[in-house]
């Protein structure tokens, strides 16, 4: 256990480094990124722009502006280019909002995803089980954005159901809190919810021939317990991994869209908004904050895992 | 006295992409009280679908079952799927062939055994789990106290078969049914796993129907044999008689294709040429016909399964009886 | 027959490591697969081996024919020596030895055709070429059992036992000096074995090759072999010619193993001595000290506890025990 912590904390370490370096460079190598001329304004002169330059420390070379800016990421000075604020702070005040829309969506899509997938594997072929597949292949092809702009002109503009975005702070107003993300929620769920329901009735389809699932029936257990202990059982071994993996990416960084078109200050929108101004310290900030979270699920995941499947556990015998 | 399980007629069909299979095509023996029944034949010739037809689960939309499967008085072909489940286990038991995947890894050796025990029986999880320890004690499972905590990928191949039969044993059914039990077992181990069946029929008086393609096996074990060939019954006798009065070319196809290792080394093997028929479209007369030295005109009509003299040896073949009798 | 064997293994060893640690992996032990063994095959004899599930016979195989690279040892094939060779110094000596695999079913590439599996390695070492190939191919699948116009099907088309063919046919294209066949009958069927084990004797009387059988069924080792080796945990405990070593076995493991074999006959089986071993095959991670076999052994004494036996040969029969039956 000890062996395998170390070596996952190893390991995000050097992914971490990886990916700093590698937004680093790359943002040195786009055309008009220059923060400087951004900054100094359309007529600036080349002595304003070498000015500010030298104020943001950009005349120095590569490594050196690469370490000051790890530097003040790690003792919270990052400041961003483009509007003088703390970065840090901004993206703390950004995460319960953030947080809220993730788990939100991520317990609505995986009760609608077991539900569904279960529904369709054990009656395959049925009407249910269709109907189901299209629902789930069209939930997967709609894009984000184009869904949650129809959400909000059905739903919001023409019937006034649902509020337009911007978000109530749970503390403040719990039911505000819920009925301003529930449209952000469906949003976010519905691409999951056709993936996830699809990946379980496959998982099940196969678990379902497996050997022991018939000695489970031979010992003549009702087969809603050969349902549900045996086969749902061991087909969300691998939806699990799976979704440690998805919600990492999606707090990581998978809500710039959902957030930006329901207006909701969280660290997606942060995010896109850096892009938009290409604005590197919020952008280094953001997408370390992503590689972060993506690598704790990661190891999040495999410990589950361990748990999930006896198997795997962490420190073998041989058979005896 | 009658017997404990009788199968009449019995005809199992699927069907599929290709075609209805007939899989099991008209088999019918008795399994007596406390006796070990033998079905042996080769791949496909149906001895599988057979058994796990006698536990209800074959059913399914594209499964045509007919004829009859009687024990305690009730035909089981006719119960419905809660009736047929209900005795499961509790009355008729089973083991399968393969004991790395007959179990599922998830779950403790010892839940799995309560499992079982509390699908049939009002028993708190404690309770149960204190008889599955018993369970595993009697198949000769060392320190079953501590193992009843342990995973079956804990366990290897030869103890989780004994596991197996502990779960099946766990609430005295009358008939055990077990599915080549030791195919993929080691033969020092497959001795172990054949003594201890043995044992477990005498003390316990329990049916054994052994589904096996291994002569050897046979032998060891069973009370009668019964010997299925493309779907059907092509001989049944006790085992004395099948070994030393084998009745059909196939039986005799088959003693002979088996090298022993008791006795001198022939110079060349008998083989039996050619392969089994489809199942989707048998031939009309005697299955074995296109592969049978002695295959004459009559053969082109299916001989009936019939006892040429004394009861319980019966075959099906046209061979008039001096032939079959002078046949070893 | 030659004076030098054909093929001649001393002291092979293969370990496989077992790697732990925090960050970086270290050895921390070692599977001895093969641990020791040496054998001898000569030109057209068919040497047997047996030995349950672990013992290593796999992995000799394997090790023989440089699949995987041997730990430490000597494998000499026509006097020439394998073990270190480069794989394009092995090319040349690969013709000459071959191999069939237990699995019909997972032995052949299901995206190739049957003329290609068996036309591919003739065109490789430069044995044919052209139209020539086809002819080839076809003369070998009938030489199988099977009929020229498989040519062109895919594997899955086949039963087993037409599927072990091919793969017969596929290790006869290169016209080998050796086939080392592992475990060629044991997925099949009973009447289909008797098929393949009389045909493989048929070959063997025209083509004048050498077998090692590997086979965990005594009978049919028996059947085929000259010479039979038991193994157990990676080493040779028993060799001999095959009517001494299943009339007289001497080492107990081969005795507990043929009792162990149940004969299709009621009443011989009835009234044999039977020897049932205890437990389970120990694992080849934490193998037993002194003789492997100790832990299970009936007449185990404190030398077999400390002193491992080594092989030690009389009359043509070899034995590794301190207390031979």
């Amino acid at each position: 256990m000890l062996r395998f912590a170390v070596r996952r904390a190893a390991g995000m370490v050097a992914v971490l480094f990886a990916i700093s370096v590698i937004v680093f460079l790359i943002f040195n190598v786009i055309p008009n990124s220059d923060p400087a001329a951004r900054i100094a304004g359309k007529n600036a002169n080349p002595a304003l722009i070498a000015r500010v330059r030298a104020d943001l420390g950009l005349d120095q070379s590569l490594p050196v502006q690469y370490l000051t800016m790890m530097k003040q990421i790690f003792t919270g000075q990052l400041t961003s280019y483009a509007s003088d604020q703390n970065v840090l702070q901004h993206i703390i005040s950004g995460l319960p909002i953030t947080l809220s829309l993730c788990i939100g969506a991520a317990l609505l899509w995986m009760a609608l995803a077991i539900w569904f997938g279960y529904l369709s594997a054990v009656h395959p072929g049925s009407f249910t089980d269709r109907t189901l597949t299209v629902l789930a292949l069209v939930g997967i092809s709609l894009p984000v954005f184009w869904l949650a702009a129809i959400l909000l002109y059905y739903f919001s503009f023409k019937v006034p159901v649902f509020p337009t975005g911007s978000y109530v702070s749970l503390t403040k107003d719990p039911a505000q809190w819920l009925y301003h993300l529930i449209l952000p929620w469906i949003t976010l769920a519905v691409l999951y919810v056709g993936f996830y329901s699809r990946v379980l009735r496959s998982n099940m389809l196969d678990v379902m021939n497996e050997d022991y699932v018939r000695t489970a029936r031979a010992k003549g257990i009702s087969e809603r317990q050969v349902r549900l202990r045996h086969v749902l059982r061991n087909s969300m071994i691998p939806i699990v991994t799976l979704f440690g993996l998805d919600f990492g990416a999606v707090v990581g960084g998978g809500t710039i869209l959902t957030e930006t078109v329901f207006n909701l200050n969280g660290v997606g929108l942060y995010a896109g908004q850096a892009i938009g101004k290409l604005d590197l310290p919020p952008l280094m900030a953001v997408t370390m904050f992503g590689a972060f979270f993506i690598v704790l699920f990661n190891g999040v995941v495999d410990i589950l895992y361990a748990f999930l499947d006896p198997r795997i556990r962490l420190g073998e015998q041989a058979p005896v | 006295m009658s017997p404990i399980l009788s199968v009449s007629d019995l005809r199992v069909d699927f069907a599929t992409d290709g075609g209805v299979v007939h899989a099991v095509d008209g088999v019918s023996f008795d399994v007596e009280a406390g006796e070990v029944v033998a079905i042996v034949g080769e791949s496909g010739c149906g001895k599988s679908v057979t058994a796990q037809t006698l536990m209800g689960l074959t059913r399914s939309p594209n499964t045509t079952i007919a004829g009859s499967v009687t024990f305690g008085g009730r035909d089981l072909t006719q119960l419905s799927d809660d009736e047929m489940r209900s005795l499961r286990g509790e009355h008729i038991a089973m083991i399968f062939q393969d004991p790395m995947t007959s179990l599922n890894p998830v779950y403790r050796v010892g839940d799995q055994i309560a499992e079982m025990i509390r699908a049939h029986r009002q028993v708190s999880k404690k309770d149960a789990v204190a008889r599955a320890v018993e369970l595993l004690r009697s198949v000769g499972i060392p320190n079953p106290e501590r193992r009843v905590r342990d995973y079956p990928h804990e366990f290897s191949g030869g103890m989780r078969q004994r596991v197996m039969i502990a779960m099946a044993l766990a609430l005295e059914p009358e008939v055990l049914i077990a599915d080549e039990p030791t195919t993929a077992l080691d033969v020092t181990i497959q001795a172990q796993i054949l003594g201890l069946l043995r044992t477990l029929n005498r003390e316990n008086n329990t049916s054994v129907v052994l589904i096996t393609h291994d002569l050897g096996v046979v032998a060891e074990i069973a009370d009668k044999v019964v010997v299925m060939y493309a779907g059907q019954v092509v001989e049944e006798a006790p085992l004395e008689a099948l070994f030393y009065q084998p009745r059909h070319p196939y039986t005799w196809g088959l003693l002979g294709s088996i090298p022993r290792p008791d006795e001198p080394r022939p110079e060349r093997l008998t083989q039996i040429p050619g392969h089994p028929p489809s199942l989707l479209d048998p031939p009309t007369g005697c299955r074995f016909a296109a592969r049978c030295a002695y295959a004459f005109d009559d053969c082109a009509q299916p001989p009936p399964l019939q006892s040429r003299s004394d009861g319980g040896h019966l075959d099906r073949c046209w061979l008039p009886g001096d032939v079959t009798a002078g046949s070893r | 027959m030659s004076e030098a064997p054909l093929l001649e293994v001393t002291d092979l060893v293969k370990n496989f490591p077992i790697k732990s640690g925090v960050l970086i992996d270290r050895v921390v032990g070692r599977v001895s697969a093969v641990d020791g063994v040496s054998l001898t095959v000569r030109e057209g004899e068919t040497l047997g081996l047996v030995g349950e599930s672990g013992c290593g016979k796999s992995t000799l195989c394997r090790a023989i024919l440089q699949l995987i690279a041997p730990t430490s040892g000597s494998v000499r094939f026509d006097g020439q020596e394998l073990v270190g060779r480069s794989p394009r110094q092995l090319r040349p000596l690969r013709r000459q030895m071959q191999m069939i695999f237990q699995d019909p079913f997972a032995s052949l590439n299901p995206r190739k055709r049957v003329g290609q599996i068996i036309g591919d390695p003739m065109q490789l070492h430069g044995l044919a070429d052209g139209t020539d190939v086809k002819r080839r191919v076809q003369e070998l699948l009938d030489r199988v059992g099977l009929q020229a116009e498989h040519y062109n099907r895919y594997p899955h088309e086949f039963s087993g036992g037409q599927r072990q063919r091919i793969g017969i046919a596929r290790a006869l294209a290169l016209q080998p000096r050796l086939i080392i066949a592992d475990e060629p009958v044991s997925a099949l069927d009973v009447s289909v074995q008797a098929q393949i084990i009389n045909l493989l004797e048929d070959l063997q009387r025209e083509f004048g090759m050498a077998y090692v059988f590997v086979a965990h069924d005594l009978g049919v080792v028996r059947h085929v072999s000259d010479r039979v080796a038991v193994m157990y945990l990676g080493k040779i405990v028993e060799e001999a010619d095959s009517a001494s070593l299943y009339s007289c076995p001497r080492h107990p493991y081969t005795h507990a193993l043929l009792s162990a074999v149940p004969i299709p006959d009621p009443r011989k089986n009835a009234a044999r001595q039977r020897i049932t071993l205890e437990g389970d095959v120990p694992s080849p991670i934490d193998p037993p000290s002194g003789c492997r076999f100790h832990t299970r052994c009936a007449s185990a004494t404190d030398i077999c506890r400390r002193d491992e036996p080594s092989l030690v040969t009389d009359a043509g029969h070899s034995v590794a025990c301190h207390h031979p039956l």
